[in-house]
């Protein structure tokens, strides 16, 4: 091994600083799902009626689906019947202030460094913490409340907003979407809710945390985001598991509606536990993320930093209805040992003057897999509608893999269409030349991975960014060689 | 003494390279290298600055009396060698000035300073880019992206005042220069000349050497050190060419 090699090894060899599991009962159902299951789950949160039959409906036809296999990662079988659907921290977490939050739950927190404190209160986040399928609490309710904001855990809004619930639920991605969203949508147990009133500009960004705790559970959180005429919001999640040897399951949804001038920004850092460095354990996730600019001169914006799980697999998508409405995907995605990525996005044109730009930066290391799939559709309808993409991979190391996939469907002659895509291995000329400029390998090689990625995380929230930034280090350390 | 290379052989996978080179530079020193294309001359420079993908078949390299033979190449720069590069490398999103600072902390680290802050950098680098005549815009863009040959070249030569090193080696950093740049260069590097500090150009021309005055020159052929002499060998070479060497070798 060359020295080269020998420090991209040991840079991206880090372990995952998040792997700690939470001493906390339980409440945990067995393993296994039928419909009886998905009745203790809506019975567990006391769900109207209407609920439970879109459940079971969506569990129906889940038993009809197959796994899909299109994609390029590679996995043994997952068996559903192993997996355990409902798991809560025994305390019912009905919290007036933080004070009340069970100190194991906080001190979790505060290992994973999630702004719940009241000095990240101040720099004005309000957080939304899911811990296995259970919100714990809500900060900043009240605030929030003031200005008309809705942000609380979905089954809170089942109970307080149950027809705002009822008309957008499923609204961008059906219950019957694919396998996992049919999945979730039998037995999604937790996610937040977001509802920004007409006109409003939600004044602080919202956040929610997610940590899949419990042993053989899988999470299934469903976010629901509306944002009403005119008005802006900016949402951030974040997730991470503790270590486990076995693979935990992870199939969200995530549905977007922008009304008409309404802006939606959705960030996503994840940091799913990503397996060991023989590709032993890590997080699968499946997940089905999708917006609507329902109307004219919406916009919705996806930025992703995904560095965690074993296998991920995501497309977050926008559909342009609205004329003059803006999708944008910018996306890293870094794999290191054995992670295997197939992430990009999907961009359906159907108003006019409708405009989308794809920013995808892959970063492979070890022997990993990072597969960049997108699609640009643009419909009839769609007059002069314009996609930018740019797809760029970098190579960290011989033994891992890049790959590009994309798909155009033009169906309207006055589309402009622009794609890049580059692919190259990180230079050892550009890390020489950090060297003789006294700066270390293992620097030498964040920076240039981080420079490589600037127009992804110049979208981020500022301190995201830097969270983002760090993320990649970590993750890189040991890759070097 | 500040360098002291011996009997120095070195490879790229079975091919020899460099076959015998003997140099010496005391402190203070200019030395002027020059040779055809494909003579070893990067390749030298290469091997001082600790770049990996050479064998050294036999030989060695002593810097202020000691081998570095075995040290990493951010060490080697950590104590004060530096290469300005015949062709400086892009690093794409990664500001000049992030990329300077981190350099030039690195460095105070080493020493046992304090790191410098973004602002009072900022002061230094400011004063820096003035002996280089270089404009203020050039650090808000990434690392050499999208600048002109002798843009880089310059930028190379800002590192080097930046950096403060004792030993340079400028590997045809007047190459891509318009005449007006390279005065300012050879501006540049005659104001950092000290007797602390010494200098190895390598060059093709002549030219160079009438603003930097060399205490030294060396003609590099097929990996040996040929001839060595005066300033005025530089002008013999440009006058004669190399092919009264060859003759010379017999
Ligand atoms: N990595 C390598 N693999 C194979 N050959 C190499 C390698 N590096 C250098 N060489 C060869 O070694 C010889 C010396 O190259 P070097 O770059 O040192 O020449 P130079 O004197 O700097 O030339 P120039 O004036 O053109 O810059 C050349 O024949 C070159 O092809
Ligand atoms: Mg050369």
């Amino acid at each position: 091994m060359s020295d080269e090699k020998k420090i991209i090894d040991d840079a991206i060899d880090q372990e995952y600083k998040y792997g700690f599991v939470t001493d906390i009962e339980q409440e945990t159902f067995p393993p296994g799902l039928d419909e009886e299951v998905i009745r203790k789950i809506s019975a567990k949160k006391l769900e109207p009626g209407w609920l439970l039959d879109w459940r079971l409906k969506a569990y129906r036809h889940w038993k009809t689906m197959v796994e899909p296999t299109w994609s390029s990662v590679k996995y043994p079988t997952v068996d559903f019947q192993s997996i355990s659907y409902f798991s809560a921290p025994k305390k019912k977490p009905e919290l007036k202030s933080l004070d009340e939050v069970d100190p194991e739950l906080l001190e979790t927190y505060r290992k994973l460094g999630i702004p719940l404190e009241e000095q990240k209160i101040f720099a004005g986040v309000a957080v939304d913490a899911v811990f296995d399928s259970v919100s714990v609490t809500t900060t900043f309710k009240k605030e929030l409340s003031n200005h008309g904001i809705i942000f609380c855990p979905l089954s809170e809004a089942v109970q307080n907003h149950p027809d705002l619930v009822k008309e957008y639920l499923g609204s961008v991605v059906p219950a019957a979407d694919n396998f996992y969203a049919a999945l979730n949508s039998a037995v999604f147990s937790e996610g937040s809710f977001v509802y920004i009133p007409k006109g409003v500009r939600c004044p602080m960004e919202l956040s929610t945390y997610f940590r899949i705790n419990a042993l053989n559970t899988g999470q299934f959180e469903r976010t629901l985001i509306i944002a009403d005429e005119g008005s802006h919001v900016s949402y951030l999640e974040g997730c991470t598991a503790p270590m486990r040897d076995e693979n935990q399951l992870h199939a969200a949804v995530v549905e977007l509606v922008a009304h008409k001038d309404a802006n939606i920004k959705y960030s996503t850092v994840q940091n799913w536990y990503p397996g060991d460095k023989e590709g032993k354990g890590g997080i699968y996730n499946f997940v089905t993320k999708r917006g609507i600019c329902l109307d004219d001169n919406s916009k919705i914006s996806w930025t992703q930093v995904e560095t965690g799980s074993a296998i991920t697999w995501k497309y977050p998508s926008v559909i342009l209805k609205g004329d003059n409405s803006i999708g944008e995907f910018y996306s890293v995605a870094l794999t290191n040992n054995y992670q295997q990525a197939d992430t990009g996005t999907k961009m359906i044109h159907m108003g006019k003057n409708t405009k989308s730009t794809i920013i995808s930066k892959g970063i492979s290391a070890g022997k990993s897999q990072n597969a960049y799939r997108g699609e640009v559709k643009i419909m009839k309808g769609a007059d002069n509608a314009r996609n930018y993409s740019q797809c760029d991979s970098i190579l960290i190391g011989d033994q891992c893999g890049a790959h590009t996939f994309p798909y155009i469907d033009v169906r309207n002659h006055t589309a402009k269409m622009e794609h890049e895509a580059t692919t190259s291995k990180i230079g050892e000329e550009q890390i020489f030349y950090c060297n003789q400029r006294g700066i270390s390998e293992e620097d030498a090689v964040s920076m240039i991975v981080n420079g490589f990625c600037k127009d992804v995380f110049q979208e981020l929230p500022m301190e995201f960014a830097m969270e983002a930034q760090k993320l990649m280090e970590v993750s890189l350390e040991g890759s070097i060689g | 003494m500040m360098l002291k290379i011996k009997n120095l052989h070195a490879s790229v996978g079975d091919k020899p390279i460099l076959k015998g080179i003997n140099l010496e530079v005391k402190a203070g020193e200019m030395h002027a290298i020059m040779g055809r294309n494909g003579s070893g001359k990067s390749t030298l420079t290469n091997i001082i600055t600790g770049k990996e993908g050479y064998t050294i078949t036999d030989g060695s390299i002593e810097y202020k009396g000691k081998s570095i033979l075995d040290d990493s190449p951010e060490d080697r720069a950590l104590n004060g060698i530096f290469q300005s590069f015949q062709y400086p490398v892009v690093i794409h999103g990664v500001n000049n000035t992030y990329f300077l600072r981190t350099a030039y902390n690195a460095k105070r680290k080493y020493l046992g300073q304090p790191e410098l802050d973004a602002a009072s950098f900022m002061k230094l680098i400011r004063e820096k880019m003035k002996l280089v005549e270089m404009d203020r815009s050039y650090l808000k863009r990434s690392v050499n992206d999208g600048f002109s040959g002798g843009e880089k070249k310059r930028n190379e030569i800002l590192q080097m005042v930046t950096l403060e090193p004792s030993l340079s080696i400028l590997d045809e950093t007047d190459s891509g220069l318009d005449i007006d740049a390279l005065k300012i260069v050879a501006n540049g590097v005659n104001n950092f000349r000290r007797e602390d500090r010494s200098f190895i150009v390598i060059t093709h021309y002549q030219r160079l050497l009438k603003y930097i005055e060399p205490d030294v020159v060396h003609v590099l052929m097929d990996g040996q050190i040929v001839k060595t002499g005066g300033k005025e060998l530089a002008l013999a070479l440009e006058e004669k060419g190399y092919g009264w060497l060859d003759g010379d070798q017999l």
